[in-house]
């Protein structure tokens, strides 16, 4: 038994050694060397139309954005995006169907050239890949009956539904504490919770709002752009920066064409309806208005 | 309302895909258990051999792979290496590696578990009526470890089987991630086809599953003599 107790403990030892000798080094490799390691490296413009194949990770289960549709073929506003990207390098397009938990690690080991799955550009985010010229925001949006409320001044004293751990839940604590804030675990508890009227109105992502409003008839969103506006923005491994000003050229090209206007009329706009404005989710050029 | 649910299943190419994913967790499945069972069966008896060396190495790789979630194990392999030495594994390739290795070290540990649940008296009562070594294990060791072994080790490799759900984080779309697909690209035409596709694939699983549980029960009923 003493035997067994001790080799235990030098198997416990050796084990964490290893584990915490693994995580010092995967800390190492993302902060400076992936540049000077050989394979990990994102390739360049060149190195792209040379092997005429350009990987661009995409999601594949985030209707409208990226999803892939009956016949296996992705499809969405991210997707429309990534296809016009493929035939201005000249190149075949190869998608990886990511998620969110594994983002940046595809950027960071150079598996794919282009991340275009709906990236939200953070702070925490931009130290550890490149983001190129935002294409797309998202804000807070506000629905309510027949899209009464217009400013969240209007909404003092009233009951505002928000889902736990949501942005909306930060912003009205903070900025709005008038506000009383009935909250739920789960999106479909409170999406029910506002068509059974215990609220008078929900907040969250003005994507997600304006497409639920789209679908049940007697309710709007009266205000669709509130608090920070995130952009989103195509992503390369940090230090591609010839990749990065090509994206970037690229976003402002397509911008005097309209390009992402014509992208939301093709992918998003039978999803959001006639009522939204475009300008409320699309950027053009990768300026803000 | 439910028949918008089933429709879904049926258009397009949905269900040949879902059948593709399920192929891919099959193929998977079934590699990794084969060569699991192979591998577990050469360290299991390898661990019996009472080698200190082998014993305490044995020991350090099995923690280690019980400690690990199978999950971080498939990060360190797809990424890990290719951050550390440049090698570029294909995510299904990398999802073998992961599985060998995971179910070598559990498969060995049951393999010296049933070895050594074996009495003492068993092989002296073979050597006692003049049978050789290898007479004693093919006559009265092996077909009374492989009685013990049997039941535990298919619980092993339907737990493998499930657990191909968790390639999706290294690239590889399989059955599950299919299913999540089909059911977002219609999450505003059809709301209700969610609960159709995740009966279906629940069904899969089952198909998968239960045919290993019946050739275990089978295979119980024909040695309990």
């Amino acid at each position: 038994m003493k035997k067994y107790l001790k080799s235990f403990i030098a198997v416990l030892t050796i084990v964490s050694m290893a584990v915490l000798a693994g995580c010092g080094s995967s800390g190492d490799t993302s902060s400076d060397k992936t540049a000077s390691n050989g394979k990990s490296t994102a390739r360049n413009v060149e190195q792209i139309k040379q092997s005429g194949e350009v990987i661009i990770g995409v999601f594949s289960d985030k209707a409208p954005f990226g999803y892939v549709d009956a016949n296996g073929k992705y499809q969405g506003y991210d997707v429309y995006f990534a296809e016009r990207i493929g035939k201005d390098l000249g190149v075949k397009i190869k998608y990886v169907s990511l998620d969110p938990a594994n983002r940046v690690e595809y950027l960071k080991t150079g598996k794919v050239d282009i991340v275009l799955a709906n990236f939200t550009v953070t702070k925490e985010r931009a130290e550890v890949v490149d983001f190129a010229l935002p294409y797309m925001k998202v804000a807070l949006g506000v629905v309510s009956k027949n899209g009464q409320y217009t400013s969240a001044e209007q909404l003092n004293g009233k009951t505002l539904i928000v889902a736990k751990g949501t942005t909306a839940e930060t912003y009205f604590t903070k900025n709005h504490p008038e506000v009383k804030l009935l909250k739920f675990d789960q999106y479909t508890e409170t999406y029910n919770a506002l068509l059974d009227g215990r609220g008078d109105a929900f907040s969250t992502d003005n994507t997600e709002v304006l497409a639920w409003a789209k679908n049940n008839p007697g309710f709007a969103v009266g205000i669709p752009n509130l608090g920070d506006i995130d952009t989103i923005a195509p992503a390369v491994q940090k230090g591609n920066v010839d990749l990065l000003n090509w994206l970037n050229e690229e976003i402002k090209t397509l911008g005097k064409e309209k390009f992402f206007h014509a992208n939301y009329e093709v992918t998003l706009k039978n999803v959001y309806g006639d009522t939204v404005n475009p300008d409320d989710l699309v950027v053009e050029g990768g300026e803000l208005k | 309302m439910q028949d918008l649910g089933i429709k879904v299943l049926f258009e397009g190419n949905n269900l040949l895909r879902l059948g593709e994913g399920l192929w891919l967790v099959l193929e998977l499945s079934f590699i990794s258990v084969f060569l699991s069972v192979v591998f577990g069966i050469i360290m299991g008896i390898l661990m019996t051999l009472k080698n200190p060396v082998i014993n305490f190495l044995a020991r350090v790789y099995l923690e280690f792979v019980r400690i690990m979630p199978q999950l971080v194990l498939l990060f360190v392999v797809y990424f890990g290496l290719t951050k550390m030495f440049g090698i570029h594994l294909s995510g299904f390739s990398a999802a073998v590696i992961v599985f060998v290795i995971w179910g070598t070290a559990e498969m060995g540990d049951l393999v010296r578990g049933a070895l050594l649940a074996v009495p003492k008296h068993q092989y002296e009562s073979g050597a006692a009526i003049g049978l050789n070594k290898a007479q004693i294990f093919r006559y009265i060791i092996i077909p009374q470890t492989l009685r013990r072994l049997v039941p535990l080790a298919i619980n092993l490799a339907t737990r493998m089987i499930k657990t191909t759900s968790l390639i999706v984080m290294i690239g590889v779309v399989e059955m599950l991630k299919v299913g999540q697909q089909i059911i977002e690209a219609n999450r505003y035409t059809a709301p209700s086809a969610a609960l159709w596709i995740y009966g279906t694939i629940f069904f899969l699983y089952f198909f998968l599953c239960y045919p290993v549980s019946l050739l275990a029960h089978r295979l119980e009923k024909r040695w309990d003599v």
